[in-house]
């Protein structure tokens, strides 16, 4: 036995004390602390986002008007990116080594560690030629998603675009989108973004430390499926659209076409217009902001947000409203030579003959026969005053969807303008005011504001004789074909039937001898109005509007040029031509009625596709 | 006879320490198939991979075990100064014609066999102390064998630093507690206490800082003990010993050490954290051992060390496998299995008749101790990264080996505890 040997006990004493300092520190970062926990899984576990498709819109008759088309975004984690070949990486993908270095410092800055979109968009093409050298570019991955295409370019007001989510509307949704996310920004694509988004899957997976894929976690235990989204189909009649956006080329104006027994939207053409395809892939954010700076406003959506002083078309509503109001009946006549005075002021009109009568009113248009109308509807009508007449015509004019929104299934659309009692107090004074000081309004002129849509839907209440649906654009909802409630109620303009047959047979006398004889159909009944909105910054307006066939009406169509002048020459033409190629599917007129109206060139600036884009570039490398 | 003695020396044979390097092999070789393991590679015996290598090491390990219970005890003792030699000539030859791995020449490369010397010369410094402490009457007591005690213990340590292998070098500190179990003043032990404390106090701060407290400090201790004889000659000295480790320190710090220890260094005590550089491991090693929880994700199911976030992760850093797959219950039976074996050592060594074979138990113990201590330490953040393995357990031959070499030569001296080896 040795002297120190009760050392024995210090050095095993210190063994189990090291022992258990190990252990409780084993303990508190395995048991305790589970910060260590998730830090593996972040290490180790890789949500990737499944992007479902966007659903399909067809046309009425099951054409597709915008599908879908892979494309491929490379994504980069830049913590992981070593000993790359950027020569060739910047070769394969056509960037430039300045662009690189860019685009990788601004994925730093956003992680280092996340993976964050390094290109957006490849083709197919150079995904391919990517993918095989793949390999060489560690932490360089692809992701598969879908971008939307348009097979015929064409109703890309009706439809819209997607873009990116921002920021801002990340953290109005509540953190439903995620960057890289797209969003319907406007048309259908925004309004119906509920439905047409589906559902983002995901997947998450197990990588080692150099990110290579080491397969699902848990067996795909956390994985959602990506669920597409639904598809809508447009009451759009895809042949008449095309024919609308062909005939509208080179002009400015709009075109809204309804079937009144319904309220489906048949064409709805704004113009000039622009491609839609220009609004999708890499080169979407240039396109976009040549697009806004163009002059001629092709983003502009006219049938919703450009409002016209309705012109003579509006002389069909004020002849209801009188007679529903027993202050005219089909046999009044007043007379007209040359014009309404009113004191030192005379509104003209074109005619110089004998009274009309009703039907003979509107078939000639004549402002005196409204401007007396007018009169008697505020001066003499059955409220008491001016001020409680107007109220009332004010109401009437406001049931036929006049100066309030149709509540179409599109975004940003305008009400229109239909001045109050309050506006006219304002301006002349209360009480100081009477047919005579607001006299421009008998002829649809004034303060008066209406939408091409809305002009429409007139058309298709004077079709149905008193009632109209909401006008839309989507006529079946997703797979179970739904429909909005919105579309499927009836608003009456309260006014009886009765008294419809006597405009109707006017505005069928304005085609068949009357201002729109040039648009006469062989065949079928059509009645129309024309119009020459006046115009304080130019040329007038051409403006047409009509239904067809008379009885059972199939379509009513509002058609709009412009700084086109007569209603008679430009806008009642295209419509006819519409409807032809509507209600038979050809179109009977000779080849030089049609060339006349495709040909004209009423705004000397070519409507931009992608083609006129790409044809004017090349010009200015040259 | 001469069945008779075959008998009874298989008898003497200590079971338990035997079992529990078995054991201990064993769960090495499952960890690092594990830590390796690859969906594609599912043979354990595929020596392409580290665990089959390993299986050869652990066989030839076991063919040296068996060699080395063969031989007579007594040449242990006699030819200790001659495996020493032995062991510094390579220590020096290594130097010249060492190859360089991870900034250090401590390797010999023959075709694809790499030998580490540094491993070896662990139980050939063992074997040199406790036979010339053993040699009669040298009592830990005068300065004269203090320091030949000490020289014997510099020497491969010396060696071994120029190599590069702080790791290695600093496991020769463990023979402190062989020496303190011989005699060596207790202070001993208080002062490698205080050298840790004033080592981590010049790492956080500057030196002129320490020095203003050390002269603070010597101040109070003054007028504190100034009753007392020699109190002044006492502290000044004390003073000036600890100033001047000071002021080594921080040549050694920043003239001797690698840049990847400085950092190491800098990172533990917190000063500077970079979780990419030289804070990657042990973050990546703590992430992995404590995302264990308490049970483990189960064997091969670790996906910390299978994926590769662990560096190391079947040499040095093998102890993430068992607590990332086994938990906290596995590090409890890891550290436990250990703990036994370094008190059954302790309970060897006290049993030995001779002194030689006592002083190399301890000399035994105190290594694997300092080892177990540093390694698992270094795993989770509460010693600096320098790496050394685990013994019995981290992927390597000459670990293994020497470490087998260390142990069997214990339990051959063991077996003949009854007599005296000289």
């Amino acid at each position: 036995m040795n002297i120190f040997f009760e050392r024995k006990f210090v050095i095993q004493g210190l063994v189990v004390f090291i022992a258990f300092i190990l252990l409780s520190r084993l303990f508190y970062i395995q048991v305790i602390d589970d910060s260590y926990f998730l830090s593996a899984n972040n290490n180790v576990l890789r949500k990737i986002n499944i992007y479902p498709a966007r659903g399909i819109i067809y046309d009425r008759n099951g054409h597709i008007l915008v599908q879908n088309e892979p494309v491929y975004d490379l994504m980069v984690i830049p913590k992981q990116t070593k000993d790359i070949d950027t020569l060739n990486f910047c070769k394969l993908i056509g960037i430039s080594k300045s662009e690189f270095t860019e685009k990788i410092k601004k994925a730093r800055k956003y992680s280092p560690f996340k993976a964050s979109i390094f290109e957006k968009q490849l083709s197919a093409r150079v995904y391919a030629s990517f993918q095989e050298q793949l390999y060489e570019f560690p932490g360089f991955y692809v992701q598969n998603r879908t971008v939307r295409k348009y097979p015929d370019s064409a109703a890309s007001h009706v439809l819209g675009y997607i873009g990116e989510v921002n920021d801002r509307i990340i953290a109005s949704t509540n953190n439903y989108y995620q960057k890289g996310d797209y969003i319907g920004i406007s048309g259908i694509e925004k309004s119906y973004e509920n439905i047409l988004r589906g559902q983002r899957g995901t997947k998450v997976i197990m990588v080692d430390v150099l990110n290579r894929d080491q397969g699902s976690y848990e067996n795909g235990a956390y994985d959602t499926v990506a669920i597409a989204g639904e598809k809508l189909v447009s009451s759009i009649d895809f042949e008449m659209q095309k024919l609308g956006e062909a005939l509208m080329r080179n002009k400015k104006g709009s075109i809204v076409a309804i079937e009144p027994s319904t309220g489906e939207i048949l064409c709805f053409i704004s113009s000039p217009g622009y491609d839609p395809n220009l609004l999708v892939g890499r080169e979407r954010g240039n396109n976009y902001i040549k697009l806004l700076r163009d002059p001629q406003k092709p983003l502009f959506v006219r049938p919703l947000m450009a409002q016209y002083p309705p012109g003579s078309i509006f002389k069909a509503v004020e002849a209801l409203v009188a007679q529903q109001e027993n202050l005219i009946f089909p046999e009044t006549r007043f007379p007209c030579g040359g014009g309404y005075s009113i004191g030192s002021r005379t509104v003209k009109c074109m005619h110089n003959h004998s009274p009309l009568n009703l039907q003979e009113s509107i078939a000639q248009s004549c402002n005196s026969y409204y401007c007396w109308t007018f009169k008697k509807l505020i001066d003499q009508g059955n409220y008491g005053s001016a001020e409680k007449n107007f109220l009332k015509w004010r109401e009437y004019v406001n049931k036929f969807g006049i100066g309030k929104k149709t509540g179409i299934d599109l975004p940003n659309e305008l009400n229109g303008l239909l001045p109050t009692v309050a506006f006219y107090d304002k301006y002349y004074g209360s009480g100081h005011w009477k047919s005579s000081t607001i006299i421009s309004l008998a002829i649809g002129q004034g303060e008066l504001g209406v939408t091409p849509l809305q002009m429409a839907n007139v058309t298709a209440a004077i079709a149905n004789k008193g009632w109209y649906y909401n006008p839309h654009l989507i006529k079946a909802i997703g797979n179970n074909n739904t429909q909005k409630i919105e579309f499927t109620t009836k608003n009456y303009v309260g006014i009886d039937s009765a008294y419809f047959n006597i405009v109707i047979s006017g505005m069928q006398d304005v085609v068949e001898r009357g201002t729109a004889t040039y648009a006469k159909i062989d065949g079928i009944t059509m009645c129309g109005k024309t119009g020459t909105a006046q115009n304080p910054q130019g040329k007038d307006h051409s403006v047409f509007f009509a239904f067809a066939p008379r009885d059972n009406p199939k379509i009513a169509i509002a058609v709009v040029v412009e700084n086109a002048g007569f209603g008679s020459i430009w806008a009642a033409p295209i419509a006819s031509l519409l409807v032809e190629k509507y209600l038979k599917d050809t179109i009977s007129r000779p080849q030089y009625y049609i060339d006349r109206l495709l040909n004209a060139d009423l705004i000397h600036a070519p409507v931009l596709s992608a083609e006129d884009i790409k044809k004017a570039e090349e010009k200015k490398k040259k | 006879m001469s069945e008779l003695r075959q008998n009874k020396f298989w008898k003497n044979i200590d079971t338990p320490t035997i079992v529990l390097y078995l054991v201990l092999v064993l769960i090495g070789w499952l960890s690092i198939y594990s830590a390796v393991y690859d969906e594609s590679h599912r043979s354990i015996f595929d020596i392409e991979k580290n665990y089959g290598k390993q299986l050869i090491w652990i066989l030839s390990a076991f063919f040296i075990a068996f060699m080395i219970i063969t031989i007579e005890s007594k040449f242990f003792s006699v030819f200790s100064y001659g495996i020493y030699g032995g062991t510094l000539v390579l220590l020096v030859a290594v130097l010249f014609f060492g190859k360089y791995v991870n900034g250090s020449r401590s390797w010999f490369e023959i075709g694809s066999f790499r030998l580490q010397p540094a491993e070896f010369a662990k139980f050939a410094t063992a074997l040199v102390i406790a036979k010339y402490i053993s040699t009669t009457n040298k009592k830990l007591k005068d300065m004269r064998t203090i320091s030949v005690s000490l020289g014997i213990l510099f020497l491969p340590m010396a060696l071994i630093l120029l190599q590069g292998d702080v790791g290695s070098a600093v496991s020769y500190v463990a023979f402190v507690f062989v020496l303190y179990r011989e005699g060596l003043s207790g202070f001993v032990l208080v002062f490698g206490v205080l050298l840790a404390l004033i080592f981590i106090l010049a790492l956080l701060f500057p030196p002129t800082n320490i020095y203003i407290g050390i002269t603070i400090a010597s101040t109070l201790a003054y007028l504190y003990f100034r009753k007392k004889k020699y109190a002044f000659t006492i502290i000044v000295i004390a003073t000036i010993m600890s100033i001047s480790m000071v002021a080594g320190f921080d040549y050694t710090f920043n003239h001797v050490l690698k840049s990847h220890h400085r950092d190491r260094l800098n990172n533990l005590v917190g000063k500077e954290i970079d979780l990419k550089g030289a804070g990657y491991n042990v973050n990546q090693s703590k992430i992995a051992i404590g995302s264990g929880g308490f049970t483990g994700k189960g064997y091969l199911n670790g996906t910390q060390t299978k994926y590769d976030f662990v560096p190391e992760q079947s040499t040095d850093f093998i102890f993430c496998t068992v607590g990332e797959e086994f938990g906290f219950a596995g590090s409890l039976a890891l550290i436990g299995l250990f703990t036994a074996l370094l008190l059954r050592i302790i309970f060897l060594a006290e049993r030995q008749r001779s002194a030689f074979s006592r002083i190399y138990a301890y000399g035994v113990a105190s290594i694997l101790f300092m080892h177990l201590t540093i390694n698992i330490g270094m795993t989770i953040g509460l010693v600096p990264v320098i790496g050394i393995p685990l013994p019995f357990v981290s992927y390597g031959g000459s670990s293994l080996w020497s470490f087998t070499i260390l142990l069997f030569i214990l339990i051959k001296l063991d077996s003949n505890r009854q007599n005296i080896i000289r």
